[in-house]
């Protein structure tokens, strides 16, 4: 039997209309549990609006070795990048 | 008794209740078996210290003698405090802990519901403020009874341990005296004995969960919330919580 209760990855969507960060990970023996445990442990300071739990073993992650062929080709690419609009001041944030 | 003293009585209850309990509580920081816990323990001790200057300032405020919530929760000795004998009991392990906080929790919630309809506005107002934290508190707790009731076979033994233990405690909950019976005659409280059935169920339907049997018996010990006759723990408790201000009074930073 293991001893250890499993790693959840934890995310905070801080308001409305923004999508979920990552904030961090934490134990919990269960899903219900991983939610109370996030909340508590990374909204005492009023952080969030909604909480996601994901057990760290369900995310498949990209490995790091691949970061070259992955990556690398975009870099060369620059009109793949909006950078040559001039985007007026009236349009705020894009 | 005048209503006006009765009213002190009460929120000075629910004051020691919620302070008496956050300090137990907070004896966990730095304590508890996981990360995870330490910090909800310790969230939990901060809702109940903020609930009880709530109540505490109010107290004072009824009482018209230049007290606040500070002076009441530091300048007064075990005698004058009047919180129910289940919070003023040591925390024992973690389980016990647990449990005596949702015993607690399950009731402060059903009251708080009932008070948020209080005739006295500034007591609707703290219960309204307070419901949300409490909310969450019986969410949290009933989770745990559960997950350690209904988990492995040491953890169930402890669980049940804890009950029995603590459940002698749970009578005084509801025990009506003149102070209540004030309370109740001016809208400002519910008698106590009309919160036992809704605790009942709710307490009845997280202990089936967790697989724990209710002590059989009518028996429970009381003395706290008139302050008769408290536990000799309140006295150790308030010795280390009173302290810095008896040793320099008026101290602050």
């Amino acid at each position: 039997m293991k001893d250890e209760w499993p790693l959840w990855e934890v995310f905070i969507r801080g308001q409305h209309g923004m999508s979920h960060r990552h904030v961090g990970s934490l134990h919990a023996p269960d899903a219900e549990t991983a939610i109370r445990n996030a909340r508590d442990v990374y909204t005492r300071r009023n952080e969030g609006v909604s909480i996601w739990v994901v057990e760290a073993a369900h995310i498949s992650a990209s490995s790091p070795g691949d970061k070259g062929p992955l990556f690398e080709p975009s870099n060369s690419k620059v009109y793949r990048h909006p950078t040559f609009f001039d985007i007026p001041d009236e349009a705020g944030a894009m | 008794m005048t209503r006006e003293e009765a009213l002190f009585q009460f929120l000075l209850r629910m004051g020691d209740n919620t302070l008496v309990l956050g300090q137990r509580v907070s004896e966990w920081c730095g304590h508890a078996p996981v990360l995870e816990e330490d910090i909800a323990l310790a969230n939990t001790a901060l809702d109940l210290i903020g609930q009880t200057q709530m109540w505490l300032n109010l107290a004072g405020e009824v009482e018209g003698k230049g007290r606040d919530a500070d002076k009441l929760a530091f300048l007064r000795d075990v005698w004058d405090f009047r919180n129910l004998l289940l919070v003023e009991l040591p925390n024992g392990d973690f389980g016990r802990t647990m449990m005596r906080q949702f015993l607690f929790d399950a009731w402060q919630s059903v009251l708080l519901g009932r008070l948020t309809n209080s005739a006295e506005p500034r007591v609707a107002e703290i219960a309204e403020k307070a419901g949300k934290e409490v909310a969450y508190h019986v969410e949290r707790s009933s989770g745990t009874v559960v997950g350690l009731g209904d988990g492995t076979e040491e953890s169930h033994a402890r669980m049940q341990a804890a009950l029995d233990y603590l459940w002698p405690y749970v009578g005084e909950m509801f025990a009506s005296d003149a102070v209540d019976e004030e309370m109740a005659r001016a809208g400002i409280a519910p008698d106590p004995a009309g919160l036992r059935e809704e605790y009942d169920a709710l307490v009845g339907r997280v202990l089936g969960e967790a697989t724990l049997s209710i002590p059989e018996g009518g028996f429970f010990h009381k003395g706290g919330k008139d302050g008769a006759r408290h536990t000799e723990h309140l006295g150790h408790m308030l010795t280390e919580m009173q302290w810095l201000q008896r040793a320099y009074p008026g101290a602050s930073w």
